[in-house]
């Protein structure tokens, strides 16, 4: 798989083929049509000089009869070059001209057309090629042959179809050349592409792939790739993050409940240690199940898009509803709930969810504030705020027990990690990334502060869309309260 | 009561099942979505327990077509937690109750108390009473042996739904849901600490304790012991 790729068989060189091949023929059927014209000009020239000729020798014939007219071709024989004559008379004996015979291969036998020559005095072998006509000088039976060389302008075609096919074959080596180079280039970057991606399939996850650094189009599909593979990379190591957690964090219970099953089992006591030890089985698996509905409830919102039951309510009376839950077990403990809040301050969420929320924030505010010793509490009270800041809704739940050192905060928010000084203590781990992802979901933000001392967590959600004039009207801001 | 329950998991209808023989009820199985709603319309149950995904026609559909037959049997509906809208979904559907798996059986034979009460006469009381404890709907007076007790709003909430369902037991999450209308797990013991509060109030100082805790269960108002 990560062997060297062929450049012959790469697509890069194939279309630097096919363009050679197509140029290849463009440029033959330019040439053939320049050629095709250029002799056709040629050849009509040749026979407009010709006819000019013969019409010119048959004024000559009119005029002086054969005798001027054999004059005259003897006299153009001796000067004219390329121009052919020959005049036989009446009885088959050569009068005048250059041509050693008269011609007997025009094509078809006709009076006109190409014929092969022999210059009068020339050896017999020395043949070129003429074009011309034969024309009745009398009713005797003399004749005159009137033509012109065209050696020349065979020989003009011909080094046109030389020329051609050299420049052909040129341009084929050239591409093909030219198509090795540029595929062998191409290919070796996309090799490295290749053995990157071979490499990070086989498990090297924080391989990436190569770039050459110039910005092209391979670059920039390179430099995609790579976002895509960092985004993969992060999420891969949150997944395992959690499923190391979940592991760490269920082999507890389930030992736990394993342990409990088992000793009851072996209890000597029989009936009444099963009783108590199935009691105390159902318990764990409870404990259990309810880690597992708020992993599913978490991977639920984090997951996005729940549209029913999405409705505008008033977050400060919902705070209010929560910590009234909450009070009672916060006075058992020696704490007091703290509420201030301004209502209404309308949000459009899940009220279930963000009740879970607060409940979650002010559960840990309860725990971890009467978890410190009595001397350490600077303050027995968790306090409560609802408010608006900055156009949006805010709640803060903050305590003043032993906080969450300013290393360790965004840790917290994630799943099952309790941090190591709470480990001990009851709960599942996963309040805050719950409230985390009740917060994302509703397009809010959650914080954790400093409450000096202690924990102050801070909930951002947008405000509902109500209008104007009824979010600032004292009766109308009564009457959506009455809808709600 | 007859009960029908429409659960295609054979281990869950027959653990159901039992747990309603035991009670002292009369359950029917269906382990199909067509079958249940032909048992459901032959009539005669007083509460269905329907499971939220079914072969050959979804659960939903099952309580939607009763419903819009007039059938007016209370429902409860069973569901393994899928999104977080499922509640929504099967109370819109027509569901009066909703409960997700895994559950204990002492919860789901609670519900299924409640919900054949909340169809009986006795709902639309005004007084509620149980032993010498009165609790007056329409002036929110709560007496015993004449004494009024003085209650927080939530407290008599508590107390009233506690009283509606005398002699049942009423779980946790119970009163989570229909005293607060919460539908999460509070993690924490808050309902234990309102029922102790509670109990404070209406048994302190008398005699005959009305308000029990039931082990493993919840809780249940009645005069005298469990």
């Amino acid at each position: 798989m990560t062997a060297q790729s062929n450049p012959f068989r790469s697509t890069v060189f194939r279309l630097a083929v096919a363009a050679v091949t197509v140029l290849m023929l463009a440029a033959a059927v330019i040439v053939y049509a320049i050629g095709g014209q250029a002799n056709r000009i040629i050849t009509q020239a040749t026979e407009d000089a010709i006819q000019a000729d013969a019409a010119q020798l048959r004024t000559e014939y009119a005029s002086g009869g054969i005798d001027a007219l054999g004059a005259i071709i003897t006299e153009r024989s001796r000067h004219a070059s390329g121009a052919l004559y020959l005049l036989v008379d009446a009885s088959g004996r050569r009068r005048a001209g250059n041509l050693a015979e008269r011609p007997h291969d025009i094509r078809g036998g006709a009076r006109s057309g190409i014929f092969s020559y022999r210059l009068a005095g020339a050896i017999a072998s020395d043949r070129s090629l003429a074009a011309g006509l034969i024309i009745d000088v009398d009713a005797n039976g003399s004749i005159l042959v009137v033509a012109r060389d065209i050696e020349n302008q065979r020989g003009l075609l011909t080094s046109i179809d030389r020329s051609l096919q050299l420049g052909l074959g040129a341009l084929a080596l050239l591409g093909i050349g030219v198509g090795y180079l540029l595929a062998r280039h191409v290919l070796r970057r996309i090799d490295g592409m290749r053995r990157a991606a071979v490499a990070i399939m086989a498990g090297n996850l924080a391989g990436r792939l190569p770039l050459a650094g110039s910005g092209d189009e391979l670059d920039r599909l390179g430099q995609q790739l790579n976002n895509m593979l960092e985004r993969i990379e992060r999420l891969m190591s949150g997944l395992r993050e959690v499923s190391d957690n979940i592991a760490h964090d269920l082999k507890t219970p389930l030992n736990r409940l394993r342990n409990s099953a088992e000793s009851a089992l072996s209890d000597t006591r029989g009936a009444p240690a099963w009783r108590e030890g199935l009691e105390r089985t159902i318990e764990e698996a409870d404990g259990l199940i309810s880690t597992f509905n708020a992993l599913l409830l978490i991977a639920r919102l984090e997951a996005g898009a729940i549209e029913e039951s999405l409705q505008v309510f008033d977050l400060a009376e919902v705070a209010g509803d929560v910590a009234e839950l909450y009070a009672p077990v916060a006075e058992d403990r020696g704490l007091k709930l703290d509420l201030a809040m301004q209502p209404p301050i309308p949000i459009h969420a899940n009220r279930q969810l963000v009740s879970q929320a607060i409940a979650n924030l002010i559960d840990n505010a309860i725990k971890y504030a009467s978890t410190a010793t009595p001397g350490d509490l600077h303050k027995p009270i968790v306090e409560i705020a609802v408010c608006v800041e900055n156009g949006e809704a805010v709640l803060i739940v903050a305590d003043h027990g032993p906080g969450i050192p300013a290393a360790d905060r965004a840790r917290a928010l994630k799943r099952f990690v309790r941090l190591e000084a709470s480990r001990t203590r009851p709960g599942t781990g996963l309040g805050l990334s719950l409230v985390a992802a009740v917060a994302q979901l509703a397009h809010g933000s959650i914080r954790l502060e400093d409450n000096k001392p202690g924990l102050r967590v801070v909930l951002t959600l947008p405000l509902a869309a109500v209008p104007q004039s009824v979010a600032h009207s004292g009766t109308a801001a009564r009457q959506w309260d009455e809808r709600v | 009561m007859r009960v029908l329950v429409i659960e295609d998991d054979r281990d869950i209808s027959h653990f159901v099942a039992r747990g309603l023989k035991e009670s002292g009820h009369t359950p029917e199985i269906a382990s199909d979505g067509e079958t249940g709603l032909e048992l459901a319309r032959s009539g005669g149950f007083d509460i269905l327990v329907v499971d939220r995904m079914l072969p050959e026609r979804d659960g939903l559909s099952v309580i939607q077509t009763l419903r819009a037959e007039g059938n007016r049997t209370p429902v409860l509906i069973l569901s393994a937690l899928g999104e977080v809208d499922d509640r929504v979904k099967g109370l819109k559907a027509g569901g009066d109750d909703y409960l997700t798996k895994p559950f204990a059986l002492a919860e789901l034979l609670a519900r299924i108390e409640a919900l054949a009460r909340r169809s009986s006469p006795e709902e639309s009381a005004t007084r509620y009473t149980v032993g010498d404890l009165v609790l007056d709907r329409l002036t929110h007076k709560v007496t015993r042996g004449g004494e009024t007790i003085p209650l927080q709003p939530r407290e008599f909430r508590l107390l009233e739904y506690l009283m509606r369902n005398a002699g049942q037991v009423v779980t946790r999450t119970m009163l989570l849901e229909n005293v607060w209308d919460y539908h999460f797990d509070p993690q924490t013991n808050v309902i234990d600490v309102h029922v102790s509060r509670l109990r404070s109030k209406i048994d302190k100082s008398f005699a005959t304790p009305l308000l029990h805790t039931v082990r493993g269960a919840g809780y249940m108002i009645r005069d005298g012991a469990v």
